[in-house]
Parts: C-alpha cells; sequence; structure tokens
C-alpha cells in the first residue's frame, strides 16, 4: 500500500480538511466533529475512520468517549504540502489539454 | 495510475521543475501560450495585456468569489515559437517575489508534446510560501465553510 499517497488523498477531500481544521485546536468527539457538518453522520465517520488510518488523526479514550484529536508528527511528514500544488498544475494543463483538442484555426 | 504532470522540488532549493505530457501536437500546446483568449480560457483569468515577443509584457487579472480582484504580471525575455519561452512572474501585493520561469517546449511524436517549466523563486523560503498557498486555500475554504454554517444555526 502506498502510504504516502494515501495521506495526500486524505487532505485532497475539503470535508477531511475541515474535520482537520476543527481538531486542530481542540481534541474533538465524532459526534463533536459531525454536528459541524450538514453530511450524515456516518459519511463523518468515515471520513474520521480514512484520516486515522492514515494517522493524521489518534483517538484518545477518555472515560467512555472517544476523542479525536491531531497527529501533529504525520501533519509535519506532509508538511511540504506539494500535492495540492501539483493538483493544481494538473487540473490547470487537463484543462489546456481538452481546449486545445477542441481547437479549430481561424479561417 | 501514472501521474500526468509532475513537480521535482528538492529540499531547501528555490527552484522546482514542472512535467507534463500532453496528447497535443507541439504547434497546438504552444498556441495556447501564445494566444491570450485561449490563456484567458485554461489559466481562469481575464488578460488584460499579453504581448507574446521579446521584450513584451504580460498582465492578468482574476475575481475571487467575494469579488476581490487579484493582478499578476511579467516580462517576456525570450519567446521562440514552438520552442521556449523565457519570462518573470508576479502575484501584486503578495510577498511571494518575483519568479522567473524558463518554458522548453519539446515534439515528442506527431501528436504528443512535452512541457518543461523551470522556476526559480527569490529564495528556497519563498519557493516554499508559495508551495503551501495552494493547500491553505483549502484550509481557509474550508474553514469559510465551516464558518457560515455555524453562522446560520
Amino acid at each position: 500500500m502506498n502510504l504516502r499517497r494515501d495521506v495526500f488523498q486524505a487532505i485532497a477531500d475539503p470535508t477531511r480538511r475541515a474535520i482537520l481544521l476543527l481538531v486542530a485546536t481542540q481534541s474533538l468527539t465524532a459526534g463533536a466533529i459531525a454536528s459541524n457538518f450538514d453530511t450524515a453522520r456516518p459519511t463523518v465517520s468515515k471520513h474520521l475512520q480514512i484520516l486515522t488510518e492514515c494517522e493524521l488523526l489518534q483517538q484518545e479514550q477518555k472515560g467512555r468517549e472517544v476523542f479525536y484529536l491531531i497527529n501533529a508528527k504525520k501533519m509535519k511528514e506532509v508538511a511540504d504540502f506539494i500535492e495540492p500544488f501539483r493538483q493544481m498544475w494538473d487540473e490547470r494543463f487537463n484543462k489546456l489539454e481538452s481546449i486545445m483538442k477542441q481547437y479549430k484555426p481561424k479561417e | 495510475m501514472e501521474q500526468k504532470t509532475k513537480i521535482n522540488a528538492e529540499a531547501g532549493r528555490q527552484d522546482l521543475f514542472i512535467t507534463r505530457e500532453f496528447d497535443l501536437p507541439l504547434e497546438l500546446l504552444f498556441k495556447a501560450y501564445e494566444e491570450p483568449e485561449i490563456v484567458e480560457q485554461w489559466m481562469g483569468t481575464k488578460v488584460v495585456k499579453l504581448e507574446s515577443k521579446k521584450h513584451g509584457s504580460y498582465q492578468f487579472e482574476t475575481t475571487d468569489p467575494k469579488g476581490n480582484k487579484h493582478c499578476f504580471n511579467g516580462s517576456i525575455h525570450e519567446f521562440s515559437r514552438n520552442q521556449k519561452i523565457t519570462r518573470t512572474f508576479e502575484m501584486e501585493n503578495t510577498p511571494f517575489g518575483v519568479q522567473l520561469e524558463i518554458l522548453e517546449f519539446e515534439k515528442v511524436s506527431e501528436n504528443k508534446s512535452k512541457l518543461n517549466m523551470h522556476v526559480i523563486y527569490e529564495s528556497a523560503e519563498k519557493r516554499e510560501q508559495v508551495l503551501k498557498m495552494p493547500f491553505a486555500q483549502g484550509i481557509n475554504m474550508a474553514h469559510n465553510r465551516i464558518q457560515s454554517l455555524l453562522e446560520n444555526k
């Protein structure tokens, strides 16, 4: 499994980035995180699972509740954040390619 | 799946390389950089001025969803059709400074071509700032969305 790519796929999703931002300042339960989104609770759970699997989030048991907190070490590993930069160029170039495939020279 | 656009940015350096192979003849790829109307379409910006020649210059203007205008400009130092463009690039009112861009266009086959882009920044620190920007924008967009959700409660 290509873990590096998985981490970048994880942070490429806007909802998952929003979750990371939420827990960046405080650890939260799944319910507290889900209440910030209008998406269905199972969808948020799926996002939390992905973020936990690629170690961007850590779980912490406090009494009966599980809190999610950011894994600063892992975040630092991807801190050059080059993938969104690459994707930005990739999208631009894809657009260029599709426009030029339709291109008809002016008479 | 192999990635079509590749970025080579070695740690600690003040430059980087962007390479991309296109399913386009070389002439069409180059035209996408030469004609203002086409640049507007794929760059998603208004082209205020684009003089595709040596000693020429260009100016782009983009309006974000909030209505703020962002201006970009640069000078063209070399313009060799279907071969090479050397130019500067500056995002106005940002701390990123001016970057030097060397674009080389290469024919791979009748219907394939390649672009090699060498970008040199004022310093390694400035390069890091530019690299992080798309990630930061993603975070900001997500943050704005959370804000508007919270305000609507």
